[in-house]
């Protein structure tokens, strides 16, 4: 599962270097807790798993485009909104049996978890489409910005729009279904996210190391050297960028099912900086760099909001740390250097 | 945050308070918070335990404590939310699941309304109330042409509505502002443009207190009023001098009679060595209501425990008190007037604006 | 809709622009000069502010206030510079955005910390209360003018800082091409941390002014530091003139359109649905704004590099 531009380098056993150690470790760990909770019948802490997997899966799509493609968005909170607000919107038509659109032709609600992560991811896709078609002319800062700007324009008309709650949001009443299991049970819906966060990892390692990821590599390090071989870089950053978008839609469709709840704050610049801050405080362009990320920055808010009403100064030194003193992120400090450098 | 009141080994009941008390709007949250454990200091109960953390006015963190609370703490009440959209990410799910939710400030329509619960009650007001008081307050004042605005977003829209469902006169204007906003220099001029005899606005926390300060440079002179949100105690220093004469509606003023609220105003002053908001008396009011009910029934009894808390047996700082069918209060709304007082800028009750006033939603409520 | 009220709206959109302006100015100067994304800057915006209202409440005078809210966001600028900011020159913007908001986090808590939950008071002095009559508007208040006159004086001491002086001269050659002015003997160490302290105190400069109008209280630099990224990325990052011009056309068009949006779409739906269609639509206009200009020229309007 390494990516394509990695050098071999000398592993004391073939295939088995330290960052594959210590992936192996994260994945076991996040298994673990959740299954010791569910044995002790601690539905609290296989929430709290559940939520880590979530926030993991939507770092996964921003490493996607900030690791491989180098495209820095300040707004993939859109996208876990836009992914959140399918979820809230075809449970509440679901539930209040009205129709989302009634011409010309006749769309319900719908409280099937499969149909709706299709539609949220589609969705995604296609305003990432839009986006990103325009943000791709930038780059640099002015791409940081003109992302930022477009999840503030959407927030803002989450905010003022009363059909879907405003700024109250939506509430989910009844979790939405899956075939044959029971989606409702926390330790299901834990499993379901965590086979999620593994085939999202699957694909982006597998995409990576495709052809295409390789042109996505070779657009993030020199435009126009692979400008020069033929490929034209724009569709295939704006290719990247979709599907990015899409594997946070899929996150946002998933925590508003925990939740049981949406709402613009979603959609918030802070939410856009916290998918951030998972990516870089795991090490950007890591596979499971998002995983670890995830995971300390859920376990940080919770376990510092308990002892001290002013966590937030604790968690702003503790981000500092990581960015100022282990470059490359926590799984960096132990795995050491990517294999690429 | 998590603080424990009582140190007995075996609390009668466990209290878990979610409310904001870092960043924006935690005064809010601070006063409920102080004025709740005012209230149980002041009895004596050692046998309520209470935890309390910061929602840090994220509705998804909210969530995160209240599943905390009840999943793993066990706890037998939830409390202390601020704000509507953090109650609606907590409170239905909450409350179908069986935990008994006593809101201390929030109170959405819906919550009220088509959505209410047996396990839900509200001790401060509906969000509507305290509009409707000024909208009837308007009509009494003779106002026949109201300039009102509110920024755009339910709870905002929401004030717009209630006070225009009381209110008899026509509009000057009608302006739904950016939630958050901060100069209303814009807004101002349209106000001086038409020939408004009066102002109604709803603009909470530092967005009142820009367009107060702002107000008062303009030159122009339309009598001011609004809901007590803008001119609470613990902004009414920030605005300074500009809110001078302002009159504004509450369901409580400090000034109010009786002994309770003598009480809890000299002990909140004397403990916290500063004046209460409203927001404070609601959270000593959520206090005394738990408490009155553990007095009659035991929390494992849901049922009996539920009855208890719905007769509101409590003695209230704001004199008479009870619930509806919606579990919402029926109570007095009164207008209060900025004045100084030895030097500090406070509130003085100058009448009643509507008695005995139920929401507007109760008749949506199928419970009785 | 008379022209009289027309032409004060524009007066308005002006001034509020220009407030927005002392809060790029100092963002775009940093980002020109190091390169950097300082997310931090709407915090220095919010201690430029609580300093001055803490120094006007203990000396009763707003103008001592005023340099204290100048003189303690320059401090803490010049104190971050030097813990945090330059070990970020030459980290990529991923890292800077990181960095820059934890510390939008230790200074929110912190501030709160320090001066308490309440809001603070700050008001206007005396000598700048009340409004004026001036040809075509009936009554526009002194202090709005007093700001737009500080904002276009900040312009004008920054040109000719920028243009005109040594420091300047060293600032323009640091923009250009660093490792040849360090080659050259300037200390660029503390060139860059002069530079950072000023764009702060310019921050400081804005918080104390706009504070003193509007509110202060923690979280006040949020959303005016998305305004002033919006602008300098609309007038092209690192120019001065493009966050001048960016400034007031975003106070144009966000003054404006929430004004007439709503006026001009009772021509087409009723009364209530054109207030909040009106009112959403205002408040997506900035940013439809700058994804316009960013179409079209994806530098922002006034590259410095070009």
């Amino acid at each position: 599962m390494q990516r394509t531009d990695a050098v071999p380098q000398p592993a004391t056993l073939p295939g088995l270097n330290r960052e594959t150690i210590v992936n192996g470790m994260v994945v076991a760990a996040l298994l673990a807790l959740p299954l010791w909770a569910f044995s002790v019948g601690e539905d609290y802490y296989v929430n709290l798993a559940s939520l880590i997997t979530i926030f993991a899966i939507a770092g996964v799509g921003l490493n996607f485009a900030i690791g491989q493609g180098g495209m820095v968005s300040f707004g993939h909170a859109a996208f876990f909104g836009i992914g959140g607000y399918t979820t809230g919107v075809a449970a509440f038509h679901s539930f209040e049996e009205t129709l989302f659109i009634a011409a010309p032709l006749a769309v319900s609600g719908t409280n099937q978890m499969l149909l709706i992560w299709v539609v949220a991811m589609a969705l995604c896709g296609i305003a990432a489409l839009a986006i990103g078609a325009i943000s791709l002319r930038t780059e640099g800062v002015y791409f940081i910005m003109i992302t930022l700007a477009f999840a503030q324009m959407i927030y803002y008309f989450a905010i003022s729009w009363p059909a879907y709650g405003g700024e109250d949001g939506l509430s989910i009443y009844l979790r939405n279904q899956l075939p044959v299991m029971n989606a409702d049970h926390p330790f299901t819906f834990f499993s379901v996210c965590f086979v999620l966060l593994l085939g999202v990892i699957f694909i982006s390692a597998h995409l990576s190391g495709s052809r295409f990821g390789a042109a996505l590599g070779a657009a993030r390090m020199n435009e126009t050297r692979l400008a020069t071989s033929g490929i034209n870089p724009f569709p295939v950053k704006l290719t990247g960028f979709v599907i990015s978008a899409m594997i946070t839609g899929l996150a946002g469709a998933l925590f508003a099912e925990l939740n049981g709840f949406v709402g613009p704050s979603m959609l918030s610049w802070h939410r856009s900086g916290e998918i951030m801050v998972f990516v870089i405080l795991g090490g950007v362009g890591r596979l499971y760099g998002p995983v670890v990320g995830a995971a300390l920055f859920v376990l940080l808010e919770t376990y510092i909001g308990e002892w001290t009403e002013h966590w937030q100064l604790l968690l702003g030194f503790a981000l500092l740390g990581v960015v100022l003193f282990a470059r490359g992120g926590v799984v960096g400090l132990i795995a050491g250097k990517p294999r690429h450098d | 945050m998590l603080s424990c009141i009582a140190v007995s080994a075996q609390a009668d009941i466990k209290i878990g308070m979610i409310t904001t008390l870092s960043g924006g709007g935690s005064t809010l949250g601070i006063d409920v918070r102080d004025g709740f454990e005012l209230a149980l200091k002041q009895a004596g109960a050692n046998d309520v335990e209470l935890l309390i953390e910061d929602d840090a006015r994220k509705p998804d963190v909210a969530k995160k404590i209240a599943d905390k609370f009840v999943q793993k703490d066990k706890v037998d009440i939830l409390t202390g939310i601020i704000w509507s959209n953090l109650a609606m990410a907590v409170v239905p799910a909450a409350t179908r699941k069986g935990t008994l939710y006593i809101s201390t400030n929030a109170g959405p329509s819906a919550l009220a309304g088509k959505a209410c619960h047996e396990n839900y009650f509200n001790v401060a007001w509906q969000n509507d109330n305290l509009h409707e008081a000024m909208g009837s307050h308007a009509n009494r004042a003779g106002y026949k042409k109201s300039f009102i605005l509110a920024p755009n977003y339910p709870a905002g829209t929401d004030a717009l509505k209630g006070y225009k469902r009381m209110y008899k006169g026509e509009l000057a204007g009608e302006l739904l502002t950016k939630l958050g906003q901060d100069d209303y220099a814009a807004e101002i001029a349209q106000i001086r443009a038409s020939d408004a005899d009066s102002i109604f606005f709803f603009l909470p926390g530092g967005m009142g207190i820009a367009f107060m300060k702002q107000y008062a440079q303009s030159g122009v002179n339309v009598p001011v009023m609004g809901p007590a949100f803008s001119f609470s105690q613990d902004i009414l220093p920030a605005i300074g001098d500009a809110a001078l004469g302002v009159v504004n509606s509450s369901q409580w003023g400090k000034d109010l009679e009786g002994d309770v609220n003598a009480k809890f105003v000299q002990g909140f002053t004397e403990t916290y060595g500063r004046l209460p908001s409203l927001y404070a008396s609601q959270g000593y009011d959520a206090a005394n209501l738990i408490l009155s009910a553990m007095a009659k029934a035991d929390v494992s009894n849901k049922d009996a425990f539920r009855a208890a808390l719905k007769e509101a047996d409590f003695a209230s700082v704001r004199g008479d008190f009870k619930f509806g069918n919606n579990n919402h209060p029926v109570q007095d709304i009164y207008v209060r007037k900025v004045v100084k007082e030895d030097g500090q800028i406070t509130n003085r009750t100058v009448g009643i604006a509507i008695k005995d006033h139920q929401d507007a939603y109760a008749s949506k409520c199928r419970m009785n | 809709m008379t022209a009289a009220l027309i032409f004060e709206q524009i007066l308005n959109g002006l001034q509020s622009g220009l407030a927005l302006f002392l809060m790029a100015a100092g963002l775009t100067l940093v980002f020109g000069v190091m390169g950097l994304i300082n997310l931090a800057h709407g915090s220095l915006y919010m201690v430029g502010a609580f300093c001055c209202a803490w120094v006007t409440q203990q000396t009763g005078s707003f103008w001592l206030g005023l340099g204290g809210g100048v003189s303690g966001a320059a401090a803490a600028g010049a104190l971050i510079e030097m813990l945090v900011i330059r070990r970020l020159y030459d980290r990529d913007h991923l890292d800077q955005v990181l960095a820059t908001f934890a510390l939008i986090l230790i200074f929110s808590e912190g501030t709160r910390m320090v001066f308490g939950s309440m809001p603070l008071y700050l008001n206007i002095p005396a000598a700048l209360s009340g409004s004026l009559t001036l040809p075509g508007v009936e009554a526009y208040p002194v202090y709005r003018l007093f700001i737009l006159g500080a904002a276009l004086a900040v312009a004008v001491l920054l040109y000719i800082l920028i243009a005109k002086t040594r420091l300047g001269m060293r600032i323009r050659a640091g923009e250009s091409d660093r490792e040849m002015i360090a080659a050259l003997g300037v200390d660029i160490k503390t060139l860059y941390t002069i530079v950072f302290a000023l764009g702060a105190a310019i921050a400081g400069l804005s918080g104390a002014l706009v504070g003193a109008l509007r509110s202060v209280q923690v979280g006040m630099g949020e959303p005016v530091l998305i305004l002033a990224f919006v602008t300098i990325v609309i007038g092209g990052i690192g120019s001065i003139k493009g966050a001048l011009i960016g400034s007031v056309l975003i106070g144009l068009v966000d003054t404006l359109g929430r004004i007439f949006l709503p006026v001009i779409l009772k021509f087409f739906m009723e009364n209530a649905s054109a207030n909040s269609v009106g009112a959403a639509l205002s408040s997506m206009l900035i940013y439809l704004l700058m994804a316009g200009i960013l179409a079209v020229k994806p530098k922002g309007l006034f590259n410095a590099a070009n």
